[in-house]
């Protein structure tokens, strides 16, 4: 009987050895939930746990050192990097797979391009009407994520150069609710990430240069021609490196970039 | 008589636990109150800018001190010459440390940022029109520019600031006025709607119906309270806001009406219950003189059983704004979450249970924007006290004319 009881825990450690935590981005989650469950059917002594919470807080997990692995949707902030440096963790930078964020309208909408400036004064409010960007006499009605989502964030530095969005700007608490609403209200403009465009709503093409106007899609993002991609990131303290060397091997290799497909990101 | 003394003992111990067990929920709540003020109010002690960073210009700027909004306006672009605000006839350059990388490039910062310091100062210091959002710690002694603050956030600011970006950087925005007028208006529209319904439903239900038709209504609309919000939050966002759209013709259908209607379906079975529950204490023996009077059956429902019960119907109807003004998921769902001011009913509002719960899970633990989110709860803790107040003085008042 104690010796069963004593394997027993010598084998819960066993695994707590080869556990290895990762937290963050909310958007990072499907994706990591499924390479961590594929990575551990391969490798059956390996054990991943995944947890959401957003990109910050998986960020100040990584400098408090309570997760081996922060996954986030946004670079490290100016001011985390200080943290970290203060907190004495030395930090790897993986970059896992692309996201590309799509601008949706509803698809009665003929306007079907936008340059990056007309986008901003759409979300800054600047812009009312689209007939203003080409389109019908029709109130533009601005949809957006919440405050709190790493989305959000990215939108506001890639798209709008850090302007802040109007105030009369609707902010639905996810990416499904922006879908419904876009696909229902016929003035309605949103964003949303490339793995959510469905047939009820349809992608704008975007410019940056205000010349080429390209449209969301696996390839453009592929090939990084289109402008709204973001990198989505792993970090880890290089201490821990030799534990978690062979879930990054995994996630970098061909079929973990496969994952990266099927989960609806890009891969790299 | 005495009894035995066992039958005493045990008498006294269950009065014990009663009271125990009173004093220990009067405690819970004190703490929660107390927790709630506690968190809230450190925010008036607070800059608008985001812990460990300043603000800093060039040394010969003659602005020495900046409104939180006027700093919002700054990095938005919207004001671009220092004129505007008291200052000499400059354009206003704005620099994030996101912006770095055009001034300097990433081997003059050096890998581990230690020449970031001397970089910040050397920027500001040539740069006449420059505004700079820095980290506190980046600021050394020999600093060449010169640092400006905004003023802490105020009370005034906070309850009548029309603005609320609670996330924007540097100077973050608490106007909570939006907030406060859009959950006062969804609820005023709730009640509007359910009051009329509510009362029609008790009174059919306590004089009209017969048994039968009774028996099955009543647990059909006790089945009302217990249906998940989240569930009329989808109803109201898939059939509902659509429904809106096209009868209103309106661009967006995600309004203040529709917050309205799913609280006022919500709010029903409270008022049906209580106004129901109220409408049968009339008794039976006024109802019949009434009726021996020659009176219909309507003209007595109308001038006997409603002046008799009114205090109750009353309460009704202002513990069904109780439920509407704490109401959060349904409300997060199809209201839309535009923090401006409602001026009709056809118009995306934002509500404070609705901020609180978007909002409180991402903010950072003990930084402004939490602190923010906790003085909203306080607020939304002072309306229902309020309302129970009212409640209470209403059947209080109810109970004295009775007598």
């Amino acid at each position: 009987m104690k010796r069963i009881v004593i394997s027993i825990i010598a084998l819960a450690f066993a695994i707590n050895g080869q556990a290895q935590r990762i937290k963050g981005s909310d958007t990072m989650l499907p994706l990591s939930q499924k390479e961590a469950e594929t990575f551990m059917k391969n490798n059956t002594t390996a054990k991943v746990t995944v947890t959401g919470g957003g990109s910050g807080v998986g960020i100040a997990a990584l400098i408090e050192g309570t997760t081996d692995i922060a996954q986030a949707s946004r670079p490290l902030k100016m001011d985390e990097k200080l943290k970290l440096q203060e907190a004495g963790v030395t930090y790897k930078e993986v970059v896992a797979a692309w996201d590309a964020l799509a601008v949706v309208v509803n698809p009665s909408n003929p306007v079907s391009q936008l340059t990056r400036a007309q986008l901003e004064g759409i979300f800054t409010g600047k812009i009312k009407n689209w007939k203003e960007v080409g389109g019908e006499d029709l109130q533009i009605i601005v949809y957006s994520r919440e405050t709190s989502s790493g989305t959000y964030e990215f939108f506001k530095t890639n798209v709008m150069n850090n302007k802040n969005f109007a105030s009369n700007v609707l902010s639905m608490p996810a990416t499904g609710a922006i879908i419904q609403s876009v696909s229902q209200t016929k003035g309605a403009i949103g964003y949303v990430g490339l793995a959510y465009v469905s047939r009820d709503v349809k992608a704008l093409k975007v410019s940056y240069d205000g010349k080429t106007f390209i449209g969301p899609s696996l390839e453009t993002a592929k090939n990084k021609t289109y402008p709204i991609i973001r990198r989505l990131y792993y970090y880890y303290n290089v201490k821990v490196e030799s534990k978690v060397k062979a879930y990054f091997d995994f996630v970098l290799s061909a079929e973990g970039q496969k994952i990266v497909e099927q989960v609806g990101y890009v891969p790299l | 008589m005495t009894k035995p003394f066992h039958k005493k003992l045990l008498e006294k111990i269950v009065e014990g636990i009663l009271a125990l067990s009173g004093s220990i929920t009067s405690l819970a709540v004190l703490l929660i109150v107390i927790f709630l003020f506690k968190e809230g109010l450190g925010l008036f002690k607070r800059s608008p800018v985001a812990e460990g960073y300043v603000l800093a210009v060039n040394k010969n700027n003659p602005v020495n001190r900046i409104d939180s909004k006027v700093v919002k306006r700054i990095f938005d672009q919207e004001i671009t010459n220092w004129k505007s605000i008291t200052g000499k006839n400059d354009t206003i350059i704005t620099f994030r440390l996101d912006n770095l990388n055009s001034y300097y490039s990433d081997e003059k910062i050096g890998a581990n940022l230690e020449n970031l310091s001397v970089c910040i100062s050397s920027l500001v210091d040539s740069i006449s029109g420059i505004i700079a959002f820095v980290p506190q710690k980046n600021i050394t002694n020999d600093f060449k520019g010169k640092l400006v603050k905004p003023e802490n956030v105020s009370a005034g600011e906070f309850f009548l600031g029309k603005e609320w970006y609670p996330t924007a950087e540097p100077s973050a925005q608490f106007g909570v006025l939006p907030l406060l007028l859009g959950t006062l208006w969804v609820s005023l529209g709730a009640i509007l709607l359910s009051l009329p319904l509510g009362l029609a439903v008790a009174i059919y239900m306590a004089e009209v119906a017969n048994p039968r038709i009774r028996n099955i209504f009543k647990p059909i609309i006790e089945l009302l309270a217990g249906i998940p919000s989240v569930i009329y939050g989808f109803f109201g966002l898939v059939v509902i806001v659509p429904l809106i759209q096209s009868i209103f013709n309106l661009p967006v259908g995600e309004t203040a009406l529709a917050g309205s209607i799913i609280l006022a379906i919500m709010a029903l079975p409270t008022i049906i219950t209580i106004a129901e529950d109220s409408i049968r204490t009339t008794p039976r023996s006024m109802k019949e003189a009434s009726l021996a009077l020659g009176a219909s059956r309507w003209q007595t429902i109308y001038r006997i059983v409603i002046p008799y019960s009114i205090s109750g119907i009353t309460a009704a109807a202002i513990l069904g704004i109780g439920r509407a003004v704490g109401e959060t998921m349904a409300v997060l769902m199809v209201t839309g979450n535009a923090a401006v001011i409602p001026h009709s009913f056809l118009q995306p509002v934002r509500t404070i249970p609705a901020t609180i719960a978007a909002e409180l899970g991402e903010s950072s633990q003990g930084g402004p924007h939490y602190q923010a989110l906790f003085i909203l709860g306080c607020i939304l803790f002072i309306l229902t006290l309020i309302i129970n107040l009212t409640v209470e003085y209403i059947s209080s008042r109810n109970k004295l004319a009775k007598r």
